[in-house]
């Protein structure tokens, strides 16, 4: 099945043709429009290695994503970055080359944090591996990692080892009512505490926080926090997660309005751009549903010391990421450019020109 | 490549530093003709020491002008020659720019100069119960902006991550004087994760000025168990076992036989002399979880087979628990003239193989090794004695480390752990990758640094060089910076 898609990739390296890869087509909205023909990973399925008490799960890229946490909750453990599935369909390869985490990102780390290392296939089609199946690995670049919100533009990935975590034993979701200014600060303040926090959000005068941990460590600090207890947690973090709430669901109420993502400093005051808006990550996210113009937003952003993404539009989108200052735009086109050569893969998908 | 002797060069790099921070007289540059992993001396031909920002991109802006070469370096506490310096080459040493510019209690973060020190950001951090958690056994000594441009790790590696792992944020200058702000003060950043790239690259991709870290709260409370074991093996398995078991030990450090004797007779730690292994888990967190995750910890280690179980009941014995294995490599270094410092990792499951092979190899090259081992992140420091007076022995030992390597290569790990590459280690990554796979490694350093004036010769090889093997050569027992803890 590799040898079938290295083929394909000497052939479109050799007429320049453009390529689009695809695993289960759950993130096509993300990023720019691209055009070409599809790559599809589907092809290449199934854990290649899975040792519980090594905490590594290896597996070729387009694995799905729900088999591998299947495979995992049997040994009690999880992928602790939480990828969305964003409609179920989303594969291993898909979450690592869109680099995107879930609600627990902020507490225990992103999707490029558990990545130990990938074998992809280059512009060239030449298959490479970089990483490996260890925790502690400083041996060359980190190229592994490079990959990871790539969006593909710097290979196929085939394969991907990760660092899984046991599950926690037990799980419990606070609720508290507070206004967004306040919900900012308490979320900061208390991940400055050893608390056993796990996820955070906050929308329409109600923050949620999730605690996860030994038994005894999570009713320690629900007793020291407080709040009204939440039933069916689980699935208010799963459709956060996966952004199937009303709020993401809902259809724009006009043409122009559009879902941002706005990383930003996790104690930024509250941004007052407007009232549709859905915080998470301890403050470090603000999703807004906006019509305000891209450099109204990308501006508020950077002067948080983030940046603002076009998450989700109505059309096809040509500027989904901020734009990189032009010496990371040099640096971005040379790895492209030693990568990619010909430009075959994903062309546009995060930068227009290349 | 413009001379760097050549009086032109000189007189306008001296025009950009105050006359004590421009060094050129043998005898001021001699004390940075290596950085920890003494075997390997070169005395520099110009050593600059800048305090400023600015200072620092007018000495790049013009060592690209002339393409005269740069070798970055911190505190010099590093185990793999990456800050040797090179010939023709400015050694910059950023260890002046030590200033602590501000901590966001709220935010838990702190903007640092590359040359604070490790443990300084911590005990600046303290006043609000934070730390920055990756502690390489250095951390007294060795300087942020090394940790950045080794990955450094350190004994709690497996729960907290690595150094790539606890920054957001770096100002970087390419060898051309261009800025790079890489990472953010939110969690991520616009475009491919240079931050990561950054992190690891040894010097050879850009000159960091200053880096973000993340603070942790202060865990509320550490305990630590000892476990004694009859058969490597056996010790091997409970690492699994407690992993499997659902704890996640903040450390998990393993010796043999030989390590544990030369610990007791050197610091006098306890340790039980009458095993063949003994574990050392710690666990940390929040009381409630500590409490349960010692009892947890105790019964997969009696259910694991340990001989002997002791929990420290006091932060007294807590520290010495761990003081016979921080003191594990002078301990070592006691017991014969030189020794062989490896740093392979391998999956844990390999360990009873592993440790057999080596055994195996111990008896057919006729040379002892004790094994220091970071269990629970498979980081392995099989410690080869020997006596470089004898003769054949060096070649021996050299011969004995490659074969360990190649082994830590063959059962899927990598030839470094937590050292890095360095100058030291260039010629085994020779076994760890194949030809396109360091071809783009070079490709990557080209992206950043064309001219290749970046600590050249280093951390990645030229195909041609790839044919012998490297390993860490300590002269007559001693370390480098013997003062400092050993993991």
């Amino acid at each position: 099945m590799l040898n079938t898609l290295i083929a394909r990739i000497h052939a479109a390296h050799a007429e320049n043709m453009p390529l689009i890869i695809q695993g289960g087509g759950s993130k096509t909205f993300y990023g720019n429009a691209d055009e070409g023909e599809i790559l599809a990973t589907r092809t290449l399925n199934g854990v290649v290695d899975y040792q519980p008490k090594e905490l590594v799960l290896t597996a070729q890229s387009g694995t799905p994503l729900a088999e591998i946490e299947a495979l995992l909750a049997e040994h009690n453990q999880m992928l602790a970055f939480e990828p969305p599935h964003f409609g179920g369909a989303a594969t291993l390869g898909g979450s690592i080359a869109a680099g995107l985490s879930g609600p627990r990102r902020p507490y225990a780390g992103s999707a490029r944090d558990f990545v130990l290392g990938v074998r992809m296939v280059d512009g060239t089609g030449q298959a490479l591996r970089f990483g490996g199946q260890v925790i502690k690995n400083v041996a060359g670049y980190d190229v592994s990692r490079l990959m990871v919100g790539a969006l593909g533009t710097l290979g196929l990935i085939t394969e991907v080892s990760l660092k899984v975590l046991p599950s926690p034993g037990a799980e419990t979701t606070l609720q508290f009512e507070l206004d967004e200014a306040a919900a900012i600060v308490k979320m900061n303040t208390w991940a400055g505490q050893p608390l056993p926090l796990s996820a955070t959000s906050w929308h329409a005068g109600l923050l949620s926080v999730r605690l996860s941990g030994a038994r005894s460590a999570v009713h320690a600090a629900q007793a020291k926090l407080g709040g009204e207890t939440v039933n069916d947690a689980s699935a208010f973090w799963q459709r956060l997660r996966d952004q199937t709430t009303p709020f993401f669901d809902k259809r724009p109420s006009t043409w122009n309005q559009r879902l941002w993502r706005m990383a930003v400093k996790p104690t930024t005051p509250p941004l007052k751009l407007g009232d549709a808006q859905w915080i998470e990550w301890g403050g470090a996210v603000r999703w807004l549903i906006s019509d305000l113009s891209e450099t109204t937003l990308r501006e508020a952003a950077q002067r948080c010391g983030g940046h603002a993404t076009l998450f989700r539009g109505n059309a096809p989108i040509d500027g989904a990421f901020t734009p990189l200052t032009p010496a990371l735009l040099t640096l971005h086109r040379n790895l492209k450019q030693r990568f990619d050569p010909k430009g075959i893969f994903n062309h546009g998908r995060l930068y227009p020109d290349f | 490549m413009s001379d760097i002797r050549s009086p032109v060069f000189l007189k306008a790099l001296r025009k950009l530093l105050p006359p004590e921070s421009f060094l050129t007289a043998p005898e001021d540059t001699r004390p940075f003709e290596s950085d920890g992993l003494a075997a390997y001396r070169n005395t520099p031909d110009v050593v600059v020491l800048p305090d400023s920002e600015a200072q620092v991109t007018a000495i790049l802006r013009l060592c690209h002008a002339h393409q005269v070469a740069v070798v970055t370096r911190g505190a010099g506490t590093g185990l793999a020659a990456g800050a040797l310096p090179v010939d023709g080459a400015v050694l910059l040493v950023l260890a002046r720019l030590n200033q602590i510019k501000n901590i966001d209690p709220l935010a838990r973060t702190a903007v640092v100069q590359p040359g604070v020190r490790n443990l300084a950001i911590s005990e600046a951090a303290a006043a609000y119960s934070l730390y920055y958690a990756p502690d390489p056994s250095s951390q007294i000594a060795c300087s942020i902006g090394g940790n950045v441009a080794e990955n450094s790790g350190g004994v709690h590696c497996l729960k907290y991550g690595l150094t790539v792992h606890n920054i957001l944020k770096l100002r970087a200058w390419t060898i051309d004087g261009q800025l790079l702000e890489i990472g953010s003060d939110s969690l991520d950043a616009p475009g491919y994760d240079l931050l990561a790239l950054m992190t690891g690259s040894e010097g050879m991709l850009a000159v960091i000025t200053e880096v973000t870290v993340k603070l942790l709260p202060r865990p509320e409370r550490a305990q630590v168990v000892l476990a004694a074991f009859d058969d490597v093996a056996k010790a091997g398995a409970a690492v699994g076992n407690i992993i499997a078991a659902g704890v996640i030990p903040a450390g998990l450090e393993m010796m043999d036989r030989l390590a544990i004797q030369a610990a007791e007779d050197f610091v006098h730690a306890g340790y039980p002399l009458d095993c063949e292994a003994i574990l050392l888990c710690e666990v940390d967190g929040v009381n409630e979880e500590v409490s349960d995750d010692i009892f947890t910890v105790h019964e997969v280690l009696a259910a694991s087979g340990a001989t002997e179980i002791r929990t420290a009941d006091s932060e007294e014995q807590r520290l010495k628990f761990w003081a016979g294995r921080k003191a594990a490599f002078p301990a070592v270094g006691r017991l014969a003239p030189d020794y062989y410092c490896m740093d392979g990792t391998i999956p844990r499951a390999q360990l009873p193989h592993v440790l057999k092979r080596i055994s195996e190899m111990s008896i057919e090259y006729g040379l002892a090794v004790a094994n220091v081992f970071h269990a629970g992140d498979g980081n392995l420091h099989p410690l080869i004695l020997f006596d470089a007076n004898q003769p054949g022995e060096l070649h021996q030992a050299e011969t004995f480390g490659g074969k360990i390597l190649e082994l830590c290569v063959e059962v899927g790990g990598t030839i470094t752990g937590e050292h890095g590459v360095g100058l030291e280690k260039i010629n085994q990554m020779c076994a760890q990758f194949s030809t396109p796979e360091l071809t783009r490694f070079h490709e990557v350093k080209a992206a950043f640094d064309p001219d290749g004036l970046l600590n050249p010769g280093k951390a990645v090889p030229e195909l041609h060089r790839c044919a012998e093997w490297g390993a860490m050569h300590i002269q007559g027992g001693q370390l480098p910076h013997p003062e400092l803890p050993r993991f």
